[in-house]
């Protein structure tokens, strides 16, 4: 077990965190976007990981675990729907699905 | 400067980078190595913390399987395809950056705030994990919460990946029988409605 202050680890998390908040409102491409919503539950993952150490208890890293299967199955569906979009449209871009839009 | 720290100062420059080097990469392919790069860096930091387990599904589940997913995706669509880099909402990248930095100084006063919170009400104190650890060892730890406390939540990630397994056949099998059936047939199935 590591002597670095949790709080740093916290730091890392909501950091990453951000950055994907960011990523996913800047870019364009449906895929490029799909990457940042996981990048943001790596953040979540470490910041359970880092509660777990906190509270010198297992449920956090039991929560990651449940973060993992949760994030598996949004990307199989995602990207199925990506895809199907794709065949529809030969475009990816997110501003091309604007159908719904008034 | 112990050891930890200097494997933390390296999770936290590589995580961070590379993350923000996803923001700035172009191309699809890149930006998925990039977060292969965060990931792996996040797995040494829950080995820092303890979490065994969770660092090796990590990099097998994360890295591994799902970026394989992501890459096959990417390469099934074009690799050579551009962004589109023209933003159609005026001043919205200029506006998602400072929200983004906004947020980012909210969750820092959050956690500076809220950790004492939690470290606070805790009993056991950090050497806790690192008993737990060493005495039963991480995986029977995790398995015994999870199959007795967390056992109903277990069986609904099973639901779920059941629904999402079904879902994807739903949505694959609608564009095969969309490419199967020719526009004459169609028009000859609305005929015969009519």
């Amino acid at each position: 077990m590591t002597s670095v202050s949790p709080l740093y680890f916290l730091a890392l998390a909501g950091l990453l965190f951000t950055v994907g908040v960011v990523g996913a409102l800047v870019r364009r491409n449906a895929i490029v976007i799909f990457m940042f919503i996981e990048l943001m539950l790596n953040g979540v993952n470490l910041a359970f990981v880092t509660f777990a150490r906190m509270q010198g208890r297992i449920d956090g890293q039991v929560l990651v675990f449940f973060v993992l299967v949760v994030a598996a199955a949004e990307v199989v569906v995602g990207l199925a729907i990506i895809v199907t979009i794709f065949r529809r449209r030969a475009s990816a871009n997110v501003d091309d699905a604007s159908l719904l839009k008034w | 400067m112990t050891i930890d720290q200097l494997v933390f100062g390296v999770v936290f420059v590589v995580a961070l980078g590379a993350s923000i080097a996803m923001l700035l990469a172009p191309n699809a392919v890149h930006v998925a190595l990039f977060l292969v790069a965060t990931q792996i860096a996040l797995a040494l930091a829950f080995l820092l913390q303890g979490a065994f387990f969770i660092a090796a599904i990590q990099v097998i589940v994360y890295a591994g399987a799902i970026m394989v997913l992501f890459l096959f995706v990417v390469m099934l669509l074009g690799v050579d395809r551009r962004e589109a880099l023209v933003e159609p909402l005026r001043g919205q990248r200029p506006l998602a950056v400072g929200l983004g930095a906004l947020l980012a100084v909210l969750v820092m006063y959050v956690a500076n705030t809220g950790a004492e919170l939690v470290t606070g009400a805790q009993a056991g104190g950090q050497g806790t994990l690192a008993s737990l650890n060493r005495d039963p060892g991480n995986v029977v730890v995790i398995a015994r919460a999870m199959f007795s406390r967390y056992l109903l939540p277990f069986e609904i990630t099973s639901v779920l990946l059941v629904v999402a397994i079904v879902g994807v056949m739903a949505l694959a099998r609608r564009i095969g029988t969309a490419e199967v059936t020719s526009p004459a047939a169609t028009r000859r199935d609305e005929e015969a409605a009519a």
